[in-house]
């Protein structure tokens, strides 16, 4: 009986298989979107930009290309929805892993198979074989943020900043460093909290709120506010609005949300700019393996032994500029 | 053994007993630290007053926690519920009045009536289909967060009505609006624990079950009471958060049934049920805010901040359990 089992699930994925390589000869290219399901703001964005991408490009390319979307709540699950779609044949895969370790076995797997992967935002964790990684700029991200920052202050002369950090992972250790070296090459700015010193918000409303309450009672005169993203920087205003002060000027906090893209947009006098770190780069990535399938990029990576990395700059975002990145229907 | 905990069950009424003193104990000794380590801005009227505003929203589930625990039960699903509730609520304020007093109303109304309801499937899940709390809540802590990020696919639940943010950042008598409810709810809870039959009910289905039904008591309706004051109380607390930043994120309130429980504990309620007290409740609430509070306050490195918090609460739990 088991012998039996073993030749019918062997014979199952023989057909299964002749039915991949079948449809990869029929001239539609099968492109594999795999993405975080929706849990907070950032991934709710990561989802609304990939389907509003996929509507357009198959308004767009209509039969030439077929597009699945799958979206998964943890790691395990997206190796299944990623294994799923190898199994209808995929030829290209756009992924944002869950987790780069536990993601990267599969996707090894459709690359050796004949997949061309493209990674959003973050690597895998063996960097052997040939992928296109797409990602964010977390030491740029803080960079611009520091240099637009030290330019407002020392504007007014200098004076106290506080900051706020996201939670004590890399990708936020690169953000700080980076806004931290550029504010040490000031020397009229004081860092209340210490040179190089930041608390945590979590990136939470309600985290920052508490903080920024705390930080208000500390210290009598803040000039600048710098807290990484705009979720938390909500939190932060509606303290600063209770107590009733009027001594800072500045606040700044990043990622690029909808509220706040409308606050510098309506002249807001204290949200004057944001930084991206933006989900739109899903559609970058879709974009990328839409490209190589029409010859418009190369597709050399794949051979490769080692990723490919193409870096997506973030954007400071002023007045001047806002309105080109602004979508009123998005949900971030 | 039973004689034994019926004999505590008898002390946990009008009187302080000495678990009590060792909670106030312990407020007192981490008062005296918060003072000196956040000298000299812990002790201003402001850093104390936004203190208590911090934990009201914590402090005000905790209440209903300390209940379910009472009775031998647990809720791991209140921060879920709360963000349900606040998200539901605004919805429901922007439907029903978007510009209007009755909106508000609405919203406050929707946030009490729908998180009450949600704390009370949680009861028929573990008294009528007989799921251990601690899984029957795990599940529903999931299901209620997965419906709001669905309901708001993710982004902000937005509220147009300008006047419902004036509750949650108003100020009565010089005291915030969610202190007051904290208070409030905190005495009315107190009464009930001690001074009726249903609060003595809640300590003997706690203390031992078998002997509960043996008296007669009515095991199930009693065990499905404090899981509906805690729906209640959610509703409070996500209607005083929503209304605060007139909005609602729906990942918001993660972790609130951790400082929830914490709370409890502090207070010295045994997680094994069977006595506790609101007031000590009310005080583990404020030392875990005093915690958060202090460590800014000086300056403690971000990333011992949440070990210091740990340590406390264990050293505060030990005081208690300590012969």
């Amino acid at each position: 009986m088991k012998k039996f089992m073993l030749i019918c699930l062997v014979a199952l994925f023989a057909i299964g298989g002749a039915f991949a390589s079948g449809q990869n000869e029929s001239g539609t290219k099968h492109i594999g979107v795999a993405i975080p399901s929706a849990d907070h703001g950032w991934t709710g964005g990561i989802v609304w930009w990939a389907n509003k991408r996929v509507k357009e490009l198959e308004a767009e390319y209509g039969d030439q290309f077929k597009f699945t979307v799958v979206t998964a709540d943890g790691p395990s699950s997206q190796v299944q929805a990623v294994e799923n779609m190898m199994a209808i044949g995929l030829d290209y895969l756009v992924i944002l892993p869950h987790e780069s370790a536990p993601l990267t076995p599969i996707v090894k797997e459709a690359q050796a198979s004949g997949t061309k992967c493209i990674v959003v935002d973050r690597g895998m964790s063996e960097t052997d074989f040939g992928y296109v990684n797409l990602a964010g700029d977390n030491p740029g991200f803080g960079t611009l943020s520091g240099e637009w920052m030290v330019k407002e202050m020392v504007a007014k002369g200098g004076g106290n900043i506080v900051c706020m950090g996201g939670l004590p992972v890399p990708i936020d250790k690169e953000r700080m460093d980076g806004f931290f070296a550029e504010l040490d090459k000031e020397p009229s700015i004081v860092n209340l909290l210490g040179k190089d010193k930041y608390e945590f918000a979590n990136w939470s409303t309600q985290k920052g709120l508490e903080l920024m309450e705390t930080f208000l009672i500390q210290y009598p005169k803040i000039d600048a506010v710098f807290c990484q993203d705009d979720d938390v920087l909500r939190g932060v205003l509606q303290a600063y609005k209770e107590s009733g002060r009027s001594d800072i000027h500045t606040f700044l906090g990043g990622a690029g949300s909808k509220v706040v893209m409308k606050m510098i947009m309506d002249g807001d006098p204290l949200v004057r700019a944001t930084v991206t770190y933006h989900p739109m780069m899903i559609a970058d990535g879709i974009d990328y393996a839409v490209d190589v399938a029409l010859g418009k990029k190369s597709a050399d990576f794949h051979e490769k032994s080692s990723p490919t990395s193409v870096v997506i700059p973030s954007v400071l975002l002023t007045k001047d500029n806002v309105a080109d990145y602004y979508e009123a229907d998005s949900i971030y | 053994m039973i004689f034994n905990k019926t004999g505590t069950l008898e002390n946990t009424g009008t009187k302080f007993n000495w678990r009590d003193y060792t909670t106030l104990i312990g407020f007192i000794a981490l008062f005296l630290i918060a003072t000196i380590m956040g000298w000299p801005y812990f002790l201003r009227s402001r850093n104390l007053i936004t203190l208590l505003r911090q934990i009201s929203y914590t402090g005000i589930i905790a209440l209903g926690m300390t209940l379910i625990i009472i009775s031998g039960g647990f809720d791991l699903s209140v921060g879920s519920m709360t963000a349900f509730a606040g998200g539901v609520a605004i919805f429901a304020m922007n439907t029903f009045g978007p510009d209007s007093g009755f909106g508000v109303l609405a919203a406050i109304l929707t946030a009490i009536v729908f998180a009450t309801f949600l704390g009370a499937f949680n009861g028929f899940l573990i008294t009528k289909w007989k799921i251990a709390p601690f899984i029957a809540t795990l599940g529903t802590m999931s299901i209620y967060r997965s419906l709001v990020i669905y309901f708001a696919q993710a982004g902000n639940i937005e509220s147009v009505n300008q006047r419902y943010g004036r509750i949650g950042s108003g100020v009565f008598l010089g005291l915030p609006i969610p202190v007051w409810m904290f208070f409030a709810i905190a005495a009315v809870l107190h009464v009930f624990l001690n001074h009726t039959r249903t609060g003595r009910y809640l300590c003997a289905v706690g203390a031992n079950e078998q002997v509960a039904r043996f008296s007669a008591i009515k095991v199930n309706l009693i065990r499905f009471i404090p899981y509906v004051i805690t729906g209640f109380t959610v509703g409070v607390s996500a209607m005083l958060w929503s209304s605060r930043l007139n909005s609602m994120n729906p990942s918001d309130c993660a972790g609130y049934e951790l400082d929830a429980i914490a709370a409890v504990v502090i207070g010295g309620t045994p997680m094994t049920g069977g006595r506790g007290s609101i007031i000590g409740t009310v005080i583990g609430a404020i030392m875990l805010g005093i915690i958060n509070n202090m460590l800014v306050l000086a300056g403690v490195s971000s990333y011992l901040q949440q070990a210091a918090k740990g340590v406390v609460i264990i050293v505060a739990v030990l005081l208690q359990y300590k012969k």
